[in-house]
């Protein structure tokens, strides 16, 4: 099984060094890139490859790329951005790629800089990722010694400054349009759309954002090909997926997987199923910004089309494993006051329906709840579509929330006539 | 007043930025690793090297967590209470964590040597619990083993 982003990657050693990394062909790619093909032709194998976005939305890298103005026409600066601000709750797969393999996030940002002719990029990075902090800064220094970034890289007319900027705090700043007007030193809420960052971004320039996981697959696809990338995967959406388990399993961890394992694969096969004693209850496939599923889905690939099937999205694709002595309510209220908290503050159905919903389940979680609680609950779950907001926030806030409502509404209801929380002794 | 060594740092990261206010969050931060927190009086010492207004920089800085505008203790204990964490043991360990610490969750000992505070998601959920004093990232954390995690920091 071939295992493209994470082939280099030991966890309990230092990361290779640029000699290392190039011993095992790294920067091959970036430099064929710059000296023999067109950004067209990035653009182009990127786009056919079909490479959705792992950040947690799923949109089509390629056609995120396509709406930048090319060519000397176009406006400067032109900027690219590594979304490396992983803080959905229960994901833990860029700090692997970012700690594990930090020329590969180089050689990736070279690449897709040169795919949209950006001249400045940057990678904006959580502070609590420290480690990855020093050995991302490390790799740019050395890939700076090397000419293979700045003025003409690879011996090339394309120069390139790469950036590293960290950050400090809120998870808002993931959402890209918050991110740029945290780059620009501001309060990040999220822009209006349109216009989109690929015409209209970082200082009004255009600017393509994209995550870590995503912008490591850019070399290996335009490397390898096309059909090389389709036939890494287990659907008709190509590549692998870091897949990764929390929870009470007995083996907790990341893997790198062709795209579309199952998930009782992931769960039994990898993190070795629940540990001795405990029951599975559900599942958030992709972070906590998902729709449960339980285990009638268990057989689901993890792709993403099929769990938009199921009634759930692959968002991260890192899951969280609901078991029985975790009562659902109190999940869902821990998932929900940290949406609240997270909420930037700007639009009304987000900050004050994300605090009322955290109330109420907070009510129902220490016995005061009311039976019209729940449709209360329900009703908020509607008024948080996309559309409603400048963002994702509060949509995928809505997501657990809906399902658990559906899934676990027996618990919600024993909730309420007990007055008490049944997992509370 | 800035020192030297402050508005070196900061003058280097006003060369990755198009703008002056673009550094202002790099800035608070050097200041920051400087002297624990934000002063009012570094607030407008930034704000006059950077060209911004007093409100404009409070604005930024009250805006996101990591940027203190009161002073903590020596060493900041950043207890995750996300998803993953709580379900693993997370309010035990932030009990732990304050007890131990002689505080309160959210405040600073008299002694000045700990503030403790909550944090979103470490991305340690494979594992839960974890917490991070300064920048070291602590996981599978009992609350056993909070004395002597808190023993190497004085």
């Amino acid at each position: 099984m071939e295992r493209p982003l994470t082939a280099n990657i030991k966890p309990s050693d230092q990361p290779s060094d640029r000699r290392a990394y190039e011993r095992t062909g790294g920067y091959a790619v970036a430099r064929d890139t710059v000296l023999r093909l067109t950004p067209q032709e990035v653009q182009r194998r990127v786009t056919d490859s079909g490479l959705r976005g792992r950040g947690g939305a799923g949109f089509p890298a390629g056609r995120k790329w396509s709406v930048v103005p090319m060519g000397e026409h176009a406006p400067r600066p032109k900027y690219f951005i590594v979304n490396a601000d992983e803080m959905e709750p229960g994901t833990f797969k860029d700090r692997l790629l970012l700690e594990g393999d930090p020329h590969q996030l180089v050689e990736a940002v070279i690449v897709c800089a040169y795919a949209i002719e950006a001249d400045i990029a940057y990678v904006f990075l959580r502070r609590e990722y420290t480690l990855a902090a020093d050995r991302i800064a490390r790799a740019i220094a050395e890939a700076y010694e090397a000419h293979y970034l700045g003025h003409r890289i690879f011996g090339s007319t394309y120069s390139l400054e790469l950036h590293l900027h960290i950050s400090a705090g809120r998870y808002i700043c993931g959402e890209e349009t918050a991110l740029l007007n945290a780059l620009e030193g501001k309060r990040a809420n999220p822009r209006s759309k349109p216009p989109y960052p690929g015409v209209s971004g970082l200082w009004g320039k255009p600017t393509v954002v994209n995550n870590v996981e995503t912008v490591y697959n850019v070399p290996h696809i335009v490397g390898k090909g096309v059909e090389w990338f389709k036939k890494l995967s287990r659907t008709d959406e190509g590549g692998t997926k870091l897949y990764g388990v929390s929870g009470r399993v007995k083996r907790p961890g990341l893997w790198e997987l062709p795209m579309g394992t199952p998930i009782r694969e992931v769960l039994e096969e990898y993190a070795g199923g629940m540990k001795e004693g405990v029951g599975f209850c559900g599942v958030l496939p992709g972070g906590a910004s998902t729709d449960f599923l339980v285990q009638e889905h268990l057989d689901v690939p993890m792709d993403f089309g099929s769990l938009e099937k199921a009634g759930s999205r692959l968002g991260t694709g890192t899951m969280i494993i609901l078991d029985d002595r975790t009562c659902p309510v109190g999940m869902v209220r821990n998932l929900e006051e940290f949406f609240a908290q997270e909420s930037c503050g700007w639009c009304t159905p987000c900050w004050a329906g994300l605090h009322w919903i955290a109330d109420l389940l907070k009510e129902i979680e220490e016995g005061t709840g009311r039976p019209e609680d729940l449709e209360r609950l329900e009703w908020h779950t509607r008024q948080l579509p996309l559309g409603s907001t400048y963002c994702a926030l509060a949509p995928g806030a809505a997501e657990p929330l809906q399902s658990a409502l559906k899934y676990f509404r027996d618990q919600f209801e024993q909730h309420i006539r007990e007055h008490r929380c049944p997992w509370r002794h | 007043m800035l020192s030297e060594m402050e508005r070196s740092e900061i003058e280097r990261t006003l060369s990755q930025y198009p703008t002056r206010q673009a550094a202002c969050i790099d800035a608070m931060q050097i200041v920051q690793r400087h002297r624990g927190w934000v002063s009012d009086e570094s607030l407008r010492d930034l704000c006059e090297l950077l060209g911004m207004r007093a409100d404009e920089l409070e604005a930024v800085a009250t805006f996101y967590n990591l940027i203190f505008r009161r002073p903590v203790g020596r060493h900041v204990i950043l207890v995750c209470n996300s998803v993953t964490c709580w379900m693993l043991g997370a309010d035990a360990l932030r009990d732990r964590v304050a007890t131990a610490a002689n505080l309160r969750v959210g405040e600073t000992g008299a002694d000045g040597r700990f503030t403790v505070l909550p944090i979103v998601c470490l991305g340690a959920c494979d594992h839960a619990p974890a917490l991070m004093v300064d920048g070291d990232l602590h996981r599978d954390v009992e609350p056993a083993h909070v004395e002597e995690i808190l023993r190497g920091y004085q």
